[in-house]
């Protein structure tokens, strides 16, 4: 196992310098890919890239991306550290709902739905319960060894239900100046759940990155049979991955019920995995496992975000997005399958002696490593 | 798996290793028996034949679908796309009848081919490519989504003469019993993946792949032209099952069967079939869309409980049936 960092450029030596040095570093194409959109946008609407401040907060189609961003970053962040440990988690969606459910009927039903502890309260009801289904998702994967995508249907598919049951069918709204903070509020003129965003993910990285877990977790992802061997208890490491998982749905979800200050457990985070999955795998991540990237991840979800921006910028339908997001998945598939780069450069190599070597993309790396390290 | 929990289940897998692949079946079948009996005990008018024949004709196309995604995941693999393949089949049914004016004879062929043409096409990038099943059919979920959006946003209602006069024919049986013509359709699709799983060639290698890849490759059976078949008969059955839900509903709309796929992946996970691959029934599949039609009729006869109990039921079910394949998956190993 390389040691892991960020940045994955300095574990090869740079033989190339210059331009092949910039586009083989892991984030090269994830945040190109980002500024062509946002140039697009620019193309489209001349003001787009304009900040300005009113009222003291900070508005604009940038702030926006963000703002409207942070659920599906935290999502993507969680989900990011399972599938580094070849995991995937469906439950996230139905989670994002019963989090947003569970704050929302405390505060409906509180006799004081604006103060500090009711709140708190309900915080801690959400995160608690989210806990829990993260624990249970765990202990399916690691302790009975059910395959991932098949222990958490199970909570896709009756979380749904559960968030109705909590909100008895209905959409829970709320008036709590305190609970809209975390999804609506300001704080230093910029969006609050900007911020929380921010800080989770930077935490997040500070764990994985400066301390062993994050090599721990991809190593459980790379192999887990070695992983055994040399001693790393991989059932308590899977365990909290899905806890993670489950707590940062948790959080985005109160983040979306306090924007809209209601819970709709029907729609709360309807198809948000599938998103994060896809802002995990164009951040650079591969599904089979054993290396991640968060600041991918982080890329990965602002680039879906600034899609659908542009997708209502131009006034298509919005629902059409998913022919897009459809198309950007295959595309990010293919070029990260070894079967589909080897039929490429046999194509490439049989036209001239001298085959020209394509720019290592972040998948190229992932997919080299992967060659290393079967 | 922890020690207390194999003693415990010492007798259990003694029995599972002897009947290992009937077990699950016996277990819906007992299920079914008994959901049925309490109905009957408990609400007035539940013990009747008409009352399963609702079932089969509330849920004939999810019968189909559910057929497919068997031979998928027989293969061990997976298919996501089934509910917006569905969607698809049926917005594009009554955009050929109702907006271009192409007769349903016509328009019939032309869903079919989409969606087995459609399922191939994953099936091929998924071998070719050896990119996982379950993001491809991802992919072809978003897809098949967004295209429906694309012919219309909106619903598009079926007053075509011709699919009406289909979807109000009743096919009487004997005792005053009656059934859809789509109920008709499903059981006879049962029949030939029955005829095609249990006996024949093609059905052979499916199980083979699901039991060992590489194994099946070095035997010399076509892996890659059977792979690429399973995701087309995937296809081809949510393309039918979409026109009989275009019948049911007499109507194409982009939300129709949202979250479909759930159902038929429970559903051939209730009827027995392992999720890794290689062992199962369609007979199973047809019991597991049994029990789940069962679930919605006694939510619907109890009146006080809600439809969404019928999701936190499917998936407590989903869970202990995983729970169960874990342990005849214990069992086998330790044959």
């Amino acid at each position: 196992m390389t040691p892991p960092d960020d940045t994955g450029a300095g574990t090869r030596p740079a033989r190339a310098p210059g331009t092949r040095r910039l586009t083989g570093h892991p984030l090269f194409w994830p945040a190109a890919v980002l500024a062509a959109l946002l140039l697009g946008n620019v193309a489209l609407t001349h003001d787009f890239l304009a900040v300005r401040v009113q009222n003291g907060h900070l508005y604009g189609s940038l702030v926006d991306i963000l703002q409207f961003g942070a659920p599906l970053i935290l999502v993507s962040l969680g989900m990011t550290l399972v599938i580094a440990t070849r995991g995937i988690d469906l439950s996230v969606g139905s989670t994002v709902a019963i989090a947003g459910a569970l704050a929302c009927e405390h505060i409906a039903s509180a006799a004081d739905p604006g103060s500090l502890s009711t709140v708190f309260t309900a915080i801690v009801i959400a995160l608690g319960v989210a806990a829990a289904i993260g624990l249970l998702n765990g202990f399916l994967v690691a302790r009975l060894g059910v395959q991932p995508i098949v222990a958490t249907l199970v909570l896709m598919v009756a979380g749904r239900g559960v968030a109705q049951l909590i909100t008895d069918g209905q959409i829970i709204s709320v008036s709590s100046p305190a609970y809209k903070m975390i999804g609506g509020g300001y704080w230093l003129t910029l969006p609050f759940a900007v911020l929380l965003a921010a800080a989770l993910v930077a935490v997040t990285s500070l764990v994985t990155r400066r301390t062993a877990l994050g090599m721990l977790i991809e190593s459980v992802g790379g192999n887990p049979v070695a992983s055994r061997l040399v001693g790393i208890r991989a059932s308590g490491l899977l365990v909290t991955v899905y806890v993670v998982s489950a707590l940062c749905a948790a959080v985005a979800g109160l983040m979306i019920s306090s924007n809209v200050s209601s819970a709709d457990g029907n729609n709360a985070g309807l198809w948000i995995e599938l998103d994060a999955i896809l802002a995990v795998v164009v951040g650079g991540t591969a599904l089979t496992g054993g290396r991640f990237s968060l600041g991918g991840t982080v890329l990965g979800a602002l680039i879906i975000q600034t899609l659908s921006t542009t997708i209502y910028t131009l006034g298509v339908p919005p629902e059409t997005t998913l022919v897009f997001k459809a198309l950007v998945v295959i595309v990010v598939c293919l070029v990260q399958s070894p079967a589909f780069r080897a039929r490429l450069s046999r194509k490439r190599g049989r036209r001239g002696p001298v085959a020209p070597v394509p720019a290592p993309t972040a998948a190229d790396v992932t997919a080299r490593r992967q060659e290393v390290h079967p | 798996m922890s020690t207390t929990l194999s003693s415990l289940t010492k007798p259990l897998q003694r029995f599972s290793v002897r009947h290992a692949t009937r077990l699950p079946l016996i277990v819906t079948a007992t299920l079914l028996v008994a959901m049925f009996s309490v109905g009957s005990l408990n609400y007035e008018g539940f013990f009747s034949a008409q009352v399963l024949l609702n079932v089969l004709i509330d849920n004939g196309f999810l019968l189909v679908v559910a057929i497919g995604m068997t031979f998928v995941i027989l293969t061990g693999g997976i298919d996501l796309s089934v509910g917006s393949m569905v969607a698809l089949s049926t917005m594009l049914t009554a955009w050929l009848v109702e907006q271009n004016g192409l007769p349903l004879a016509l328009a019939v062929p032309v869903v079919l081919l989409v969606g087995a043409g459609g399922g191939a096409l994953m099936g091929w990038v998924i071998h070719a490519f050896e990119i996982q099943p379950f993001i491809v059919t991802l992919a072809g979920m978003f897809l098949a989504r967004g295209l429906c959006y694309m012919i219309s946003t909106e619903s598009i209602s079926i007053t075509d003469p011709t699919t009406t006069r289909i979807a109000q024919t009743r096919v009487l049986l004997p005792g005053g019993l009656f059934v859809s013509p789509a109920v008709v359709i499903a059981l006879v699709v049962l029949a030939v993946a029955f005829v095609v799983l249990h006996h024949t060639r093609f059905g052979r290698t499916v199980y083979a792949l699901g039991g060992n890849e590489s194994s099946t490759r070095l035997m010399g059976l076509p892996v890659g032209r059977t792979k690429i078949a399973v995701y087309a008969v995937s296809g081809l059955c949510s393309a039918l099952g979409g026109l009989l839900l275009t019948f049911y509903m007499l109507s194409g709309y982009a939300l129709h069967a949202v979250g479909m796929e759930l159902d038929a992946i429970a559903a051939v996970v209730i009827g027995g079939t392992l999720l890794t691959g290689g062992s199962g029934f369609v007979l199973g599949t047809a019991l597991g869309v049994t029990v789940l039609g069962l679930i919605q009729t006694i939510i619907s006869f109890q009146g006080t409980l809600s439809s969404w109990w019928t999701r936190i039921v499917i998936g407590g079910l989903l869970f202990v049936f995983i729970l169960l394949q874990r342990l005849f998956g214990g069992a086998r190993t330790a044959e």
